[in-house]
């Protein structure tokens, strides 16, 4: 188990190494950095202008080095003018016996994220706190998402073929077939409009970051919480069908077991094995459903910064990003390897 | 001109449909109460014939009751859709409606009939008529095939989905033009945008951009899949874990961060999504090549003339799909590129393709290596066939079942993929009439209008559905064999 673990992390290293070099580059593409010169210069720049603002901000050098600067491996760039002396690991301008004094390596191993040209500040802490209302966005989405789904995929597969199969089926195929910008263009039409007199709910989510109420926050989770529910609960349906007709259930019935307790003591614990994994594997998804619903609600949170930052080429903004999402990803794929080996002990690790 | 009510002189049947409607609901809900609440009846009537059949309990009588109220809905809806199409503007909007979709009726109607009356000599395609799901689903998909297709012979639309006519801004579904021309439709049947343009018309012309982007880049995301995944799985080692390794890679990126990085005109300008469709677009002529090579391998005449016939118009196909004027590939002469696939499309195409692909590697490699246990793949083997032969005339064929159900599953994604990218505004252009594009603009009056988001959002909304009740229809019905 520790060399699955171990081997597990290596690979999640190196595939955030890709996928960050990934980001790199597209983002140091030259009409990208033509295109942030301009948005930080004016918009009026000529080509030699534009050269020499990015070589003097360190975006002239070659991608690889630029990369290894970022992650820390290589010493920062610095700049020379007749003012003093600029560079990654400087703020300001100093001269040249402070610039000696200062760090020569400033990347993320040392801790430090850079800094975002799209909102000046520090990315650590711009993250920080927009993870931060995202991170309460989904906990509420998982509270609602993951017992509905469970309930309606154990109630759906506990009879197959039954009345109550057919149309919770029908119920959750509706959910997988309305992405979030449908059904939270319905929600926000149906329960908030003036239109139709239903004003139960507010349109935006804006006021839900400092005093988030039922009100402003319900349409936002349910939106996301409604496109994961329905596949969560046919991958349980599937699963739970599956258990019923197996061996074990069929002599319990002939024992002379109730239904009910076939189904909450025998056939419930096997069957959430497979969901349990179906879950995890969910959270890509719904950073998906995040950026989505968060810009259509106007959350402000890391979906939010993710547009703003990809839509303004803010390139350590946008790095930090991806490797929070990737991270993100990649975590939660290593619990549900862990967790089937620990909740199915017919496999087992070699 | 006055405004046009929703139904017009066909107003009597609202009472009548709402009174079905609510003996509809009644009866679903009597239905549930009673399947959950009810035990199963077992019991067995013998009568004096001899014969014997099942007691009818509660549980029956429901069945029957839903039965009669959903026909009856679905009579009146029908009667809406007849007189509609006879009566025209005079039965409303919904009137109005169901004559401009009258092409797309016929081609169902036709469809449908010649479907049902051959059903059982069209294979697969035929027993989707036997599961009511499907045929729905069908029937959902095929109404948008036929309006994309209609729509873009301008049969449907009722004004130029792009032009703004004064005073219409904001309109409710049913306002007349102020001063219409001669010959066009004097009303906006869904009302005006926030530009004033036509919902109606530019619902209609979204459909066209869905049906002509989703199934090709489907197909060629599978394409792409197919032609890594069956390696992969039949050969496993180095290469299943290069490949794997590669598409993990790409499946543990956010998409739309993917779409933001990808599907900007900066990007566009340096070339990369030509460089990307000349890989991606690569596939299907490297399929075809294998597939046809590995049959014919020994007939050299046969093979040549199979190879010339297949790959001639393929490889046509294929630059002028990748070359484009004036941009960095532009090798071909101009006489052969002769279809203009302008950069911001040919991105949308290809980032969707890319994002596709992955998740059909990991379907085709999963069932490769479930298949190649079997002993068709062991006799085959035996025989001494090349492993190409095996894993393109052996296996696919018999992983064609789960395929076939994933294809029209991810036609849908697709869809639902192409409706992100317009919401945020990427690749399309900005007039464009796509669904996603449309939402978007307008969800920023939603409070006040709700006309212009709603339909686009339905529309997509039962496009998917259809999709993805077709899907399971196919599953249901692949499954009985």
């Amino acid at each position: 188990m520790g060399m699955f673990i171990l081997r597990r992390t290596g690979v999640m290293i190196l595939t955030a190494l890709c996928l960050t070099f990934i980001v790199f580059f597209l983002t140091n593409l030259y009409p990208n950095l033509e295109k942030l010169a301009k948005t930080q210069g004016n918009f009026r720049m000529t080509d030699e202008a534009v050269a020499s603002w990015l070589d003097s901000n360190g975006y002239a050098q070659p991608t690889i080095q630029k990369y290894g600067q970022w992650l820390g491996v290589l010493p920062g760039w610095t700049h020379e003018t007749e003012d003093g002396v600029t560079g990654r690991c400087i703020t300001g301008t100093l001269t040249q016996a402070e610039a000696a004094e200062a760090r020569s390596f400033c990347g993320i191993l040392q801790g430090d994220w850079g800094y975002s040209t799209r909102f000046k500040d520090e990315v650590s802490s711009i993250v920080a706190e927009r993870l931060g209302n995202t991170g309460y966005l989904m906990f509420w989405v998982l509270m609602l998402m993951v017992p509905s789904a469970l309930i309606i995929g154990v109630l759906a597969g506990m009879r197959e073929g039954s009345v109550t199969d057919r149309s919770l089926s029908t119920v959750s195929i509706l959910t997988t077939a309305t992405p979030e910008y449908v059904s939270g263009v319905i929600f926000i039409a149906v329960f908030t409009s003036s239109t139709v007199g239903l004003k139960w709910f507010k349109g935006t989510a804006t006021s839900a970051m400092d005093n988030p109420t039922f009100e402003n926050f319900f349409l936002p989770v349910l939106t996301i919480a409604l496109y994961g529910m329905g596949y969560i609960a046919r991958m349980t349906r599937a699963s739970m069908t599956e258990v019923m007709t197996a061996q074990y259930i069929r002599t319990a019935r002939l024992k002379g077991v109730s239904f009910h307790n076939i189904v909450l003591k025998h056939a419930l614990r096997n069957a959430l094995i497979a969901p349990f994994t179906v879950i995890m594997l969910q959270f890509p998804w719904l950073l998906n459903g995040v950026v989505i619903v968060e810009t259509l609600f106007n959350y402000k949170g890391f979906g939010w910064i993710l547009v703003e930052a990809a839509g303004n080429n803010d390139i350590e903004l946008l790095l930090a990003i991806s490797v929070v999402s990737v991270f993100v990803v990649l975590v939660t794929q290593l619990i549900s390897d862990i967790g089937y080996v620990y909740l199915n002990p017919r496999i087992r690790m070699s | 001109m006055d405004p046009l009510s929703w139904t017009g002189s066909i107003a009597f049947l609202n009472p009548i449909l709402m009174i079905a409607l609510a003996i509809l609901v009644l009866s679903v809900l009597a239905w549930l109460l009673i399947g959950a609440v009810m035990p199963e009846n077992r019991a067995i009537n013998a009568s004096a014939d001899g014969s014997v059949t099942l007691a009818s309990g509660p549980r029956d009588m429901a069945a029957l009751v839903l039965r009669f109220a959903f026909l009856g809905t679905a009579a009146i809806v029908l009667a809406y859709l007849v007189l509609g199409i006879v009566l025209d503007t005079k039965a409303g909007i919904i009137g109005a409606m169901a004559r401009q979709f009258l092409p797309v009726w016929v081609a169902l109607v036709v469809l449908f009939g010649v479907s049902i009356s051959y059903k059982r000599r069209l294979g697969l395609y035929g027993k989707l008529f036997d599961s009511p799901i499907g045929m729905i689903g069908f029937a959902l998909v095929m109404f948008w095939v036929f309006t994309g297709f209609f729509g873009s012979l301008d049969l449907i639309v009722t004004h130029d989905p792009l032009s703004q006519v004064s005073g219409m801004k904001n309109k409710v579904p049913g306002t007349p033009l102020r001063n219409p021309d001669e010959g066009v439709l004097q009303w906006y049947l869904l009302g005006g945008d926030n530009l004033a343009r036509d919902v109606f018309s530019r619902m209609v012309k979204g459909a066209w951009e869905v049906v002509k982007i989703a199934p090709v880049a489907t197909i060629f995301a599978f394409m792409v899949g197919i032609t890594l995944g069956l390696p992969a799985g039949y050969f496993g080692g180095r290469l299943d874990t290069l490949l794997s390794f590669l598409a993990n890679l790409i499946l543990a990126f956010p998409v739309i961060l993917l779409f933001y990085l990808l599907v900007t005109p900066e990007i566009v300008a340096t070339g990369l999504p030509q460089y990307m469709a000349a890989i991606l677009f690569a596939f299907p002529l490297i399929f075809f090549g294998v597939l046809i090579n590995s049959r014919f391998r020994t007939q050299p005449s046969k093979n040549f003339t199979w190879l010339l016939v297949t790959l001639l118009p393929l490889s046509l196909l294929y630059l002028s799909l990748i070359n484009e004027e004036g941009s960095k590939i532009d090798i071909a002469p101009r006489a052969l590129d002769f279809i203009p696939l302008p950069g911001g499309l040919l991105v949308v195409f290809v980032s969707v393709v890319f994002v596709n692909s992955p998740t059909v590697f990991r379907i085709v490699r999963g069932l490769t290596m479930d298949i190649k246990t079997r002993d068709y793949v062991a006799a085959a083997q035996t025989r001494g066939e090349r492993p190409w032969y095996i894993m393109l005339w052996e296996v696919l064929p018999n992983a064609r079942g789960p395929l076939i159900v994933d294809f029209c599953l991810r036609i849908g994604y697709t869809t639902i993929l192409l409706g992100t990218l317009g919401f945020f505004g990427l690749g399309l252009e900005p007039e464009s009439p796509d669904w996603g594009s449309t939402i978007n603009e307008g969800r920023k009056l939603l409070s006040i209008y709700l006309h212009p988001a709603l339909p686009p959002a339905m529309a997509l909304l039962s496009l998917v559905l259809g999709l993805n009740l077709l899907a399971d229809g196919l599953r249901e019905e692949s499954l009985k064999d």
